[in-house]
C-alpha cells in the first residue's frame, strides 16, 4: 500500500492530534511490558513509538492502535509522561479521516439497526474502521 | 551630579554567541548617542586579555569614570571587569554589567526584537551607570573554626583535610554514630574492596584527632551571621553512655527491648542500647531513648547499668542540651538517602517477600551483616539461584505522582554490576539478569567492571519489566518486553533486586532555610556555579560536599569534600574577607523611629534608638528595610532608589506599552533567567529585566512608576516561598505586592498587570513560562488613564503609612 504521507508530516500530525512529544521516549519498554494486549499486537506500544520517531508511515497499517483498549496502563507507568493511548487514538483518527470504513451502515439490516444501541454504533465506527 | 560623567560602553560579540542574534554594531552606535557616554566600542571577546588591556587604556587615556560592559551574565564576568577597573585605578562599584547573552541572544531568535532588547538593556545600564557611586569595602576577620554538617564519608573527608591543616573542626551528625550510608555498604566499586575496611581507619582518625570535635546525636537549631562570624546553636540528644564505655557488649545481652535495626534496613533486630557496627565512632554505645523503658524518666529498668563494669551508663544526663558555636566557615555534607520503592505498586516492594532493594542486599552480604555475609532471600533464607535486577527504580522518571525523580542517580548501574559479581563469587551457579534502559559506566575502571560482569555471564536485557508478580512459592515473575528482540518475556526469579537511586534528605528543606542556601527542584543544594564553582554555596563561607548537592558515588564525594575543604581553608588562611559595600543607609532627618525596619531585618543589623542605625558588618544589603520604610528614609548602596528608577525610565523610553518590567532577585530568579539562556529556552522578547539582590527590595512605587511610564505589566520574580537567600525577602515582597494589588483594585486598574511569581535559580523553563504568561495576559489591555494612576499613587502613600507588620 502506498502512503501519501512523509515521515515528517506523519510525526507532525500525530503530535498535533495527540498533544504528545513522542521524542521524549527513551525506549525503556515499560509500556509494552505493561500492556495486557501486547501479545495480540504486531508492534506493541514501544515499537509503535519507535516507528514514529523514525518516521515510518507503515505504522498506519499496524494493528497496534486498533488492538489498544485504552486501558491507560502504559500511560500511568510511562516514565516520560507520554500519553501513549492518545498517540494510538491519533493514529486511529488519521486512518478514519482517510475514509476507509469496514463497517457500512447500509449493510446492517434495518431491524438490527433499531436494536443496536447508539453507543455501540459509535464505538464500532471508532474501533473497527480500517 | 555636578560634573557630566564620562562613561565607556563596551558591547561584546562573544564570538557568535551574541552577534548571531543581536546587531552589535547598531547597539554600539546607539550607545554612543546616550547622555554621558564618552566612548562606545564593540569587542569580539570583551573578557580576552587584549580587550581587558584596551579597556584599561581607555579608562586612563579617555579619563573614563564609569564603565558599562554588555556581555554575558554578571555571575560569570562581573568580578573580571571589576578587577579591570581597579587595575586602571577606578573604584570597582563604578562598573555596570549588562547581560545581553543569557537574557537576550540565547533566548530570542528574531534579530530585530533581540537588538531592540539589547539596546534597551544598554540604555538602562548607562542610565544606572550615570548614578553609580564609589564605595570602600569592609574587611571581616575570618578565624579557624569550621562546622561540618554531616558525618558521612564526605563530612569525614572534609573534616580530616581541614583538621590536618590545623583548623578546628566540629562535626555535627544527627545520628548517634558517624559513617553515613557508606558504613552500610558491603563492598565498594570498582575495586571491590570492603567498605568498612577503608572507612574504619578514617573513622578512628576522626575520633583520635585533637582538632576534631564530634557532636553526634546532634542537630543544628539556628545559624546567624556571616562568614567569619556564624553564630551556630546546636542541640544534642543525650547518649546516656559515657566515654568510659569499653564496647564489651554485655549491655545488649541484658537489654529487654528489641526493635527493628534501621542500620540493617530492618532485616535484623537490635536492642535499645546499641552500636551500629563494631568499628562505629563514637566508640561508646548509645541508648535509643525513645525505645528505652526509662523514657518516662522513671528508672524502671536498670539491667544495662547492673552489668556495666566501667559504669559508663548514666541516666541522669540532660535529655537535650544546646550548645553555641562560633564558626567561621561551614561545609554542608548532609548527604542523600536511598529512594523508597514501595510507592511503585507494580514492583511490589514491601508486599512481595522476595523483592528487595540494592541497599537491602548490601546489608545482607556485608561482612558485618546479620547473616555473616551469606546471600539469602528473605522468604525462606535459602540461597537464591536466579536473581533479577531492575535498573532506574525511582530515577529518570518524570512521573511526579510516585515521587520518582527526573535525574539519573549515577550510582545504581555500578552498584548492580558490583553486586552481580559479588553474588557470582559467593554462589557460582547463580544466574543473574540485569534489566536496564542504558548502562552508565562512566568512571575510571567502571567500564572494565561492566565488561567483567558480561564475561562471567551476567545477562543484560534492555527493557524494564512492566510489573513483577509473586508466585505461590514466593518466587517472582518479571513481565516485560525485551526491547532489542522486540519479544515479550515472563521470567521467574528467586529474588528481585530493585536498583534504587538517591534522593534529597527529608530535612534538606530545613537545612536550606537555616543556612539560606537554595535547593534545586530535586531538593539538592545548588552550587554558586554548576561548572566553575562546583563546591561553593551561593553564600560566602558555605561550601558543599557529597550527595547533599546531588547523587554521587564515594569517589566523587571524596573529591568534592576535599575541594570544599580546600576552598574553606583558602578563606581562613587569608584571615580576612572583603565584604561588599552593599549596605543600607539611613537618612536620619526623615526617620521617625517607627521600627518597621528593625522588625523586617533578617540579620538584626538595624537598631532603633530614636532613629535607626545600621551595623555595616551585619547588613547583607538585601534592601528589605528600604522597601518596608514608610518614610522612604532608607536607601541601599549600589542599588539606590534613583538608580532603579533611572533603569525603569530608560527601559520605557520607547514604545513603553509593549514592554514588561521584571524585577529579579540575583540569587534565584535572575539566575533562573540565566538558566533559561543556558538552556536556550525562548520566551517573549518584551521583558526588561532589572537586577536586584532580592525582590524584598522592590518598593511598590517602583512597580507603580513602571505603570505610570506606560509599561504593559510588571513582574516581581521572587524565590519560592520560604527559600529566600535573605531569609524573609519573599515575605516582604509578598506584603508590598498585596499592598499595591489592593491599591490598583481600589482605583479600578486591572490588577492582572502586576504579577508575582517564584522562580528558583534552577528553573529556566519556569522563568520563560512566567514571562510568557504575563506578556500574553497584558498584551490586549488598554492604556491606564492618568487620573487613575494619580489616584493610585495617593492611595499607596496612605496605605504605606498604615502598614504595621507583625513578625
Amino acid at each position: 500500500m502506498e502512503f501519501e504521507i512523509s515521515g515528517d508530516e506523519l510525526v507532525r500530525k500525530v503530535e498535533e492530534l495527540s498533544g504528545q512529544n513522542i521524542f521524549s521516549c527513551y525506549q525503556c519498554g515499560i509500556c509494552t511490558g505493561s500492556c495486557p494486549f501486547a501479545a495480540e499486537m504486531d508492534l506493541g506500544p514501544r515499537r509503535m513509538i519507535a516507528s514514529l520517531i523514525e518516521g515510518r508511515a507503515e505504522v498506519l497499517q499496524s494493528n497496534t492502535p486498533w488492538v489498544c483498549a485504552s486501558c491507560f496502563q502504559c500511560v500511568v507507568r510511562c516514565p516520560n509522561d507520554i500519553d501513549i493511548a492518545a498517540v494510538s487514538e491519533a493514529l486511529r483518527q488519521m486512518t478514519q479521516r482517510r475514509g476507509i470504513d469496514h463497517i457500512d451502515l447500509s449493510h446492517i439490516p434495518a431491524e438490527e439497526r433499531k436494536r443496536i444501541p447508539q453507543i455501540a454504533f459509535v464505538g464500532n465506527f471508532r474501533r473497527m474502521t480500517r | 551630579m555636578s560634573v557630566e560623567p564620562r562613561i565607556g560602553v563596551y558591547i561584546c560579540h562573544c564570538g557568535t554567541n551574541i552577534a548571531d542574534t543581536v546587531d552589535v554594531q547598531q547597539t554600539t552606535k546607539f550607545a554612543r548617542g546616550l547622555d554621558g557616554v564618552a566612548i562606545s566600542k564593540d569587542l569580539m571577546y570583551a573578557c580576552s586579555g587584549p580587550s581587558q588591556q584596551e579597556i584599561m587604556m581607555d579608562i586612563r587615556e579617555q579619563k573614563l569614570d564609569r564603565v558599562v560592559i554588555a556581555a554575558c551574565t554578571p555571575r560569570m564576568h562581573e568580578p573580571t571587569f571589576r578587577a579591570v577597573l581597579e587595575q586602571a585605578g577606578l573604584n570597582k562599584y563604578l562598573l555596570e554589567f549588562v547581560n545581553i547573552r543569557e537574557h537576550v541572544s540565547w533566548v530570542h531568535d528574531e534579530k530585530d526584537a533581540a537588538t531592540e532588547k539589547a539596546i534597551d538593556l544598554v540604555r538602562m545600564g548607562v542610565a544606572r551607570a550615570r548614578l553609580l557611586q564609589r564605595y570602600k569595602e569592609k574587611e571581616i576577620p575570618v578565624g579557624e573554626e569550621v562546622l561540618v554538617l554531616g558525618g558521612g564519608i564526605s563530612g569525614i573527608q572534609a573534616a580530616l583535610e581541614l583538621a590536618d591543616a590545623d583548623y578546628h573542626v566540629h562535626i555535627v551528625e544527627k545520628e548517634p554514630f558517624l559513617g553515613g550510608v557508606m558504613a552500610q555498604l558491603g563492598l565498594t566499586y570498582p575495586t571491590l574492596d570492603c567498605s568498612t575496611c577503608i572507612l574504619a581507619p578514617k573513622l578512628s582518625q576522626v575520633e583520635r584527632h585533637p582538632r576534631i570535635e564530634i557532636l553526634a546525636n546532634t542537630s543544628v537549631e539556628s545559624v546567624e551571621g556571616y562568614v567569619g562570624n556564624f553564630a551556630v546553636t546546636v542541640s544534642q540528644k543525650a547518649r546516656f553512655v559515657t566515654d568510659a564505655c569499653t564496647s564489651c557488649d554485655k549491655c545488649t545481652e541484658v537489654c529487654p527491648v528489641t526493635i527493628p535495626n534501621e542500620f540493617d534496613e530492618g532485616l535484623s533486630k537490635r536492642k535499645a542500647i546499641f552500636k551500629t557496627f563494631p568499628q562505629a565512632v563514637p566508640a561508646a554505645y548509645a541508648i535509643d531513648f525513645d525505645a528505652c523503658l526509662n523514657k518516662t524518666n522513671l528508672l524502671v529498668c536498670e539491667r544495662c547499668m547492673d552489668v556495666c563494669e566501667p559504669q559508663a551508663i548514666n541516666f541522669e544526663m540532660i535529655q537535650q542540651s544546646t550548645k553555641k558555636l562560633d564558626i567561621d566557615t561551614i561545609i554542608i555534607a548532609t548527604g542523600a538517602k536511598p529512594y523508597d520503592p514501595s510507592l511503585i505498586a507494580e514492583y511490589g516492594y514491601g508486599r512481595y517477600h522476595n523483592v528487595i532493594t540494592t541497599i537491602d542486599l548490601e546489608r545482607i552480604y556485608a561482612p558485618t551483616s546479620p547473616t555473616g555475609g551469606d546471600i539469602i532471600r528473605p522468604s525462606d533464607r535459602a540461597a537464591p539461584k536466579k536473581i533479577g535486577y531492575i535498573q532506574c527504580v525511582g530515577s529518570r522518571k518524570s512521573n511526579p505522582a510516585l515521587h520518582q525523580h527526573p535525574y539519573c542517580s549515577r550510582i545504581c548501574c555500578m552498584i548492580s554490576i558490583k553486586q552481580a559479581l559479588v553474588i557470582k563469587s559467593k554462589i557460582p551457579d547463580a544466574q543473574i539478569t540485569i534489566y536496564y534502559i542504558d548502562i552508565r559506566a562512566y568512571g575510571k575502571g567502571y567500564e572494565e567492571l561492566y565488561e567483567r560482569a558480561r564475561r562471567v555471564g551476567i545477562r543484560f536485557i534492555r527493557g524494564l519489566p512492566g510489573e513483577i508478580r509473586e508466585n505461590a512459592d514466593k518466587s517472582v515473575t518479571f513481565i516485560g518486553e525485551d526491547a532489542l528482540l522486540g519479544e515479550m518475556y515472563a521470567e521467574r526469579y528467586d529474588l528481585a533486586v530493585l536498583s534504587v537511586g538517591l534522593e534529597a534528605q527529608d530535612d534538606s528543606r530545613d537545612i536550606s532555610s537555616l543556612l539560606g542556601v537554595a535547593r534545586d527542584t530535586d531538593g539538592f543544594f545548588i552550587e554558586r556555579h554548576p561548572k566553575l564553582e562546583p563546591v561553593d554555596a551561593p553564600t560566602t563561607g558555605i561550601f558543599l560536599a557529597g550527595t547533599a548537592a546531588g547523587p554521587k558515588d564515594i569517589r566523587e564525594s571524596s573529591t568534592q569534600a576535599k575541594a570544599a575543604a580546600s576552598r574553606a581553608s583558602q578563606l581562613m588562611r587569608r584571615g580576612v574577607f572583603q565584604k561588599e559595600a552593599l549596605t543600607a543607609e539611613i537618612m536620619e532627618e526623615r526617620c521617625t523611629g517607627c521600627k518597621e525596619c528593625e522588625k523586617v531585618c533578617p540579620y538584626h543589623a538595624i537598631s532603633v534608638d530614636g532613629v535607626a542605625h545600621v551595623t555595616g558588618a551585619l547588613c547583607a544589603g538585601c534592601g528589605i528595610c528600604a522597601a518596608a520604610c514608610p518614610e522612604d528614609a532608607i536607601d541601599m548602596r549600589h542599588y539606590t532608589d534613583a538608580q532603579i528608577i533611572a533603569q525603569i525610565d530608560a527601559a520605557l523610553a520607547e514604545r513603553p506599552t509593549e514592554k514588561v518590567i521584571v524585577f529579579t532577585s540575583y540569587w534565584c530568579s535572575y539566575s533562573g533567567a540565566d538558566m533559561a539562556g543556558t538552556a536556550r529556552i525562548k520566551y517573549a522578547p518584551n521583558a526588561r529585566i532589572i537586577r536586584l539582590l532580592c525582590c524584598g527590595r522592590v518598593k511598590p512605587e517602583f512597580a507603580l512608576r513602571s505603570l505610570e511610564k506606560g509599561a504593559a505589566g510588571v513582574l516581581m520574580a521572587t524565590c519560592h516561598p520560604g527559600e529566600c537567600h535573605y531569609d524573609r525577602g519573599d515575605q516582604e515582597a509578598r506584603t508590598q505586592y498585596e499592598l499595591l494589588k489592593e491599591t490598583l483594585r481600589e482605583v479600578g486598574i486591572d490588577e492582572s498587570r502586576l504579577a508575582m511569581e517564584g522562580v528558583s535559580a534552577a528553573e529556566g523553563k519556569r522563568f520563560a513560562e512566567v514571562i510568557n504568561q504575563l506578556a500574553s495576559k497584558v498584551a490586549a489591555l488598554d492604556p491606564i488613564p492618568a487620573v487613575k494612576l494619580a489616584m493610585a499613587r495617593q492611595k499607596l502613600q496612605e496605605h504605606k503609612k498604615d502598614l504595621q507588620r507583625v513578625i
